[in-house]
Order: C-alpha cells, then sequence, then structure tokens
C-alpha cells in the first residue's frame, strides 16, 4: 500500500494540509471567539470570507491596490460590513434562542453569496500571488507564498489567543460571557464589547479570505463549502475553547492531507468520520476537558 | 365549523390539477409532507435539524434504484426507502443527541454533508448527472397510475396519509412527552424518563416522513439528483417552516405551498430564489417569529376574547 508515495507525494500532501489547517484554524477561532461571548453560531463566517477575498479582488483589479495593501484594506471593509450586520439583524435577536441567530446568519449567507453572484458570476476569479516563485528543499518545493501563509496564520491566532486570554480586555470579554451584568456595574458598554467583538470576529473571516485568494479561486461558493468543515472542526474541538479550535483546525487539515496520501477516496470523509468518532468517545469535545 | 374546513380543503384539493399544472401540485404536497417532518422535530421536540434534506435525498436514491432494478411495486419502493431513511435518522439521532440546543443543529449539518459526498461518490446514484428515468410502477402491481393526473391523486392520498400520521404521533401521549421535553427537558428527566431516547425515535419517525416524502417525490418528477440533498434544501425546510408557523399543525404545509410557488416564479430570474428566500427568512426571524398561522391564530384569540369580554 505505501509503494508509489515519493516524498515529494507525501510533503506536497503535508504542506497542503497544513495550509488548509491554516484556514480551518483562522475560521474555527473566529467562531469560537463570536460564539464564546455571543453564543451565536455565525453561519455567515463562510460568507464573510468570502468577502474579504472579493474585496481583495475588487480593489486590485478596480482600484489596482496589490495584495499588501488589501491585507489591511480588506478585513477592515469585511469587519464593517459585520459590524452593520449585527446592529440590523443580530442585536434584535440576541435574547432570544441561539437557535435563531444560527438561522439569520444563515439567510444572510443566501443574501450574501446570491448578490455576489449576479454581480460577478459563480466561476472562480484568479488573484496571482504575491510571492511568486520558491525555494527548492530537496525533499520538495516550497513557495514563498504558501510558506508566508503558514507563518502568518500561526502568528494571528497565537495572538489573537494571548490578546483574549492574557490580556486586561481579554479579561473583560471572558468575563461579559460570564455575567454581563457585574461587568456593566463597572462601567463597561457590554453592549458595544459584544458588536465590536463580532465585528473582530468577521474581520477575522475577511483577514483568511485575502489570505486564501491567491491559493484558492476566488468564488461565491468558496465560504459555504468550507463552512461545512469549520463546523465539524468546531464540534470535534468543542465549541467556545480558542487554543481547541485553532489545534484542531490545523490537526484536522493535517489529517485530511495525509488521507489524500494513503486513502485519495477517503479524503473527503476522514474529518466527518473523525467528528462521529470524537462524538462517541469524547462527546464533551476534544478540548473540553482541560477547561471543565 | 372545522369539519367544514377539512371538507372544503378536500374539495378543492380534488378540483385543482383540473386547473393547475400537476407536477407543480405533486411538488408542493411532498414539500407540505416533508415540511411537516421538520416541523414535527423543530416545533414539537425543539430539536433543529439543519440537514433535512439528507433523509428526503437518499430515499429518492433508494426508491428510485429499487424501481428501476427491481420489479417492486410503487407503494413497496417508497415503504423501503422511508424505512431505510429512518434507520438514518436513528443512527443520526444517536450521535447527536449527545449535544444539545445549537450543536444539535451543527451535527445535523455537518452529517448531511457527509451523506451527500457518500452519494456523490456512490456508482449507483449516478454521481452529478443524477438518477434518469425512475418508472412509476403500477400500485399493488396491479394498477396503472402513470397518468400525471391519476398520479396527483395517488400523491394526495399518501400525503393524506402522512399527515394523518404525523397528527397521530403528536396527539398521543409520546407526543406530549416531546413536547414537555421541549419545554423542560429536565423535568421529564426527573419523572424517569429518557429524553435522549424519545428523541432518537422522534428523529427515526422524522426522518422516516421525510424519506417517504422524498421517495415520493422520485417517482414525481421520475428523477433523483444531488440537489435534493444539497444544504439549500435543509434551508429552505427550514424557512418553509418558520414562515408558515413552527409547532403548528398546518404552518409548515401554508409555508411549503408559499415557498415551491414563489421557486416556481422565481425559477426564470436565477439567483433572485434564494435571495428572496434569504430575506423572506430575515423578515421572519425578526419580525414574525411565530409564522402566518402561528399570527393568524394569535390574532383570532385576541378577537375572540374581545369579544367574549
Amino acid at each position: 500500500m505505501f509503494d508509489g508515495i515519493t516524498p515529494q507525494l507525501l510533503f506536497g500532501q503535508l504542506l497542503i494540509g497544513v495550509i488548509n489547517g491554516s484556514f480551518y484554524a483562522m475560521l474555527a477561532m473566529g467562531l469560537a471567539i463570536i460564539f464564546g461571548l455571543m453564543h451565536v453560531v455565525n453561519f455567515a463566517h463562510g460568507a464573510q470570507y468570502m468577502l474579504g477575498a472579493f474585496v481583495a479582488w475588487l480593489l486590485l483589479s478596480t482600484l489596482g491596490v496589490p495584495y499588501w495593501g488589501a491585507l489591511f484594506i480588506a478585513p477592515v471593509v469585511v469587519a464593517i460590513f459585520g459590524l452593520v450586520m449585527e446592529r440590523l439583524i443580530l442585536k434584535p435577536i440576541a435574547h432570544l434562542d441561539p437557535l435563531y441567530s444560527l438561522l439569520v446568519t444563515y439567510a444572510a449567507t443566501l443574501v450574501i453569496e446570491g448578490a455576489v453572484r449576479l454581480n460577478y458570476g459563480s466561476t472562480g476569479l484568479p488573484y496571482s500571488s504575491p510571492l511568486p516563485g520558491g525555494v527548492n528543499l530537496g525533499f520538495m518545493f516550497m513557495p514563498w507564498y504558501r510558506l508566508w501563509v503558514v507563518v502568518f496564520s500561526i502568528f494571528t491566532c497565537l495572538g489573537t489567543w494571548l490578546l483574549i486570554e492574557h490580556t486586561k480586555l481579554g479579561a473583560y470579554l471572558r468575563a461579559a460571557n460570564e455575567s454581563p451584568e457585574t461587568v456593566e456595574s463597572f462601567g463597561i458598554n457590554v453592549p458595544r464589547m459584544v458588536t465590536l467583538t463580532y465585528a473582530f470576529g468577521v474581520g477575522l473571516a475577511g483577514l483568511s479570505g485575502v489570505l486564501a485568494a491567491p491559493i484558492y479561486q476566488v468564488s461565491p461558493s468558496m465560504g459555504s463549502t468550507l463552512m461545512i468543515t469549520i463546523f465539524a472542526v468546531v464540534v470535534i474541538g468543542g465549541m467556545g475553547s480558542i487554543m481547541g479550535a485553532i489545534l484542531t483546525g490545523y490537526l484536522l487539515g493535517i489529517v485530511e492531507g495525509l488521507t489524500k496520501v494513503f486513502y485519495p477516496e477517503g479524503a473527503n470523509l476522514v474529518i466527518f468520520f473523525i467528528m462521529l468518532l470524537a462524538l462517541i468517545f469524547r462527546p464533551k469535545g476534544l478540548f473540553s476537558g482541560e477547561k471543565s | 365549523m372545522r369539519i367544514a374546513l377539512v371538507l372544503l380543503g378536500v374539495a378543492v384539493a380534488l378540483a385543482l390539477p383540473f386547473f393547475v399544472y400537476p407536477i407543480l401540485l405533486m411538488t408542493i404536497l411532498c414539500f407540505v409532507i416533508f415540511a411537516s417532518s421538520f416541523n414535527l422535530l423543530l416545533g414539537y421536540v425543539g430539536l433543529l435539524c439543519f440537514g433535512q434534506a439528507m433523509f428526503l435525498g437518499l430515499s429518492a436514491y433508494i426508491a428510485g434504484y429499487l424501481l428501476k432494478t427491481t420489479g417492486v411495486s410503487i407503494e413497496i419502493a417508497i415503504l423501503a426507502a422511508a424505512l431505510v431513511s429512518a434507520l438514518l435518522g436513528g443512527f443520526v439521532g444517536f450521535v447527536a443527541v449527545r449535544r444539545t440546543g445549537i450543536q444539535f443543529a451543527m451535527i445535523t449539518f455537518a452529517f448531511a454533508q457527509f451523506v451527500y459526498f457518500m452519494l456523490l461518490q456512490s456508482d449507483f446514484t449516478g454521481g452529478e448527472d443524477g438518477m434518469q428515468g425512475i418508472p412509476r410502477s403500477d400500485l399493488f402491481g396491479l394498477v396503472d397510475i402513470s397518468d400525471s393526473r391519476t398520479f396527483y391523486y395517488f400523491v394526495l392520498a399518501m400525503t393524506a396519509l402522512a399527515i394523518f400520521a404525523i397528527y397521530r404521533v403528536i396527539h398521543s401521549p409520546f407526543g406530549e412527552i416531546l413536547k414537555a421535553i421541549r419545554d423542560n427537558e429536565a423535568r421529564v428527566e426527573s419523572l424517569g424518563f429518557r429524553p435522549e431516547r424519545f428523541k432518537i425515535i422522534a428523529m427515526m419517525i422524522s426522518a422516516g416522513i421525510a424519506g417517504f416524502a422524498g421517495a415520493l417525490k422520485a417517482t414525481v418528477f421520475q428523477f433523483a439528483t444531488l440537489t435534493d440533498v444539497s444544504w439549500t434544501v435543509s434551508g429552505e425546510v427550514i424557512l418553509m417552516t418558520l414562515l408558515g408557523g413552527m409547532g403548528t399543525f398546518t404552518g409548515p404545509m401554508v409555508g411549503a405551498a408559499a415557498i415551491i410557488f414563489l421557486n416556481d416564479e422565481l425559477a426564470q430570474f436565477g439567483e433572485w430564489a434564494l435571495i428572496a428566500q434569504g430575506v423572506i427568512l430575515i423578515l421572519v426571524i425578526l419580525f414574525l417569529r411565530r409564522g402566518v398561522v402561528g399570527e393568524a391564530g394569535a390574532l383570532w384569540r385576541r378577537m375572540r376574547n374581545r369579544n367574549k369580554g
């Protein structure tokens, strides 16, 4: 069974796995942050990721803004979009069962994807790599851009984790999750914090979208296909644990990549099998044991 | 009053195929069953199954496969497909009830996609092309019902059967326990019942009826495609139920008819159908959470109380 597996194939797929894992980790982390504070499962996360990629593409093709500019501008644009979304459709139903916020963000996804498809069609749009070329490591060829994505995503994940778990701001966030009234009585504007947190999570999705634009094709459905995997990642890692979401994201990306090498037919399904196993044997989530 | 309304409904249902395109009517009927099966979970147990399409789609393929490759009569194929769907529902329930609330929704969503990939990669489904040329075999092996208008009456009778089954479930002692689980799960548990078991059985019933709808749909269109398993259909049935009114018996039926009609009208405008669905769902969640039937019922009760007082 292991015949014909060259180092090039093995490490090539491993790299793809780490790349995919980077996106799983960043998106699952954003989802966990939003869920942690608001108890909202943000179904629109995938659509917002797609918007990030689209804004980057629009900036380049209409205004000539290069990738490095888009990397700053697009997440801000998407975050502002998230801010408006929170005020318009999430805030009015914040007191209801979380099922409603899942459904309303699902509905928003239909509208966002439909609107983009209406204006730009459903075919993928190319976005050329800002870092062409790469380095030959002997056992494999490493494109510069992919190396950049891996390094950048690890720093983003660690930075966000530190921000939330080890700063005063993060302490406010976690406290507001436990008891919004108490935090409010200390003079902190909790509703504004909620809005800004949602915008921050959405901005992270937009940032992932810009990062993804040169790797995957920019297309309206790029987010919703990814969302299915992200849901599985979040279920496996346990909801609400930020580090759990990050680690599960990378881990599953790598497992998926390795499955492509050893059992290609199973690559589409392996994450769901892991989800099944995790639900049966670790019903509380892989990383929830650390907290409770 | 109520009997008169039901009789009027039956008369309209019998006369409709002489005025409206039968295929459209049959599509509505299939989705009436499908939405009611979904409502059984969301409205009466409080479980949001975000992958109800997996039952519809799987069952459509199985009924189609049986009708194409074996000589079984149509009712056997539909029942067998519904049974397989119920088994899948039992398995999904077994795994998914380990998490409650919002995570139940996410797990069923992921599960549906898993079924989607399985069907995409299976040989018997025809992959991306779907399964074509599903025959409408004779009823009980005797009666030829392949003509569109005759077939409509068959579908109508099957719909009545399925709706009656749901009615019986809701108004049984079992149904009362389901509603109690929705309202206060801990209380039910403290009374010595096991909520998980009831939820799994409810999943099986709901999945079986959804599968029944899917098998019927496959014989109506005479093909089965991956669209029936896709998440847009899972979302559509949520919209139907919420629009009509979740937890009301007739709400999902009204919602199903309205959305299928809307889809039919907007079919030529491509993307607009999905955008319209999204906008309607947002508006329903923000302003009309009881749904059309639920609001009408509340209004009716208010008026009656005012007249009394």
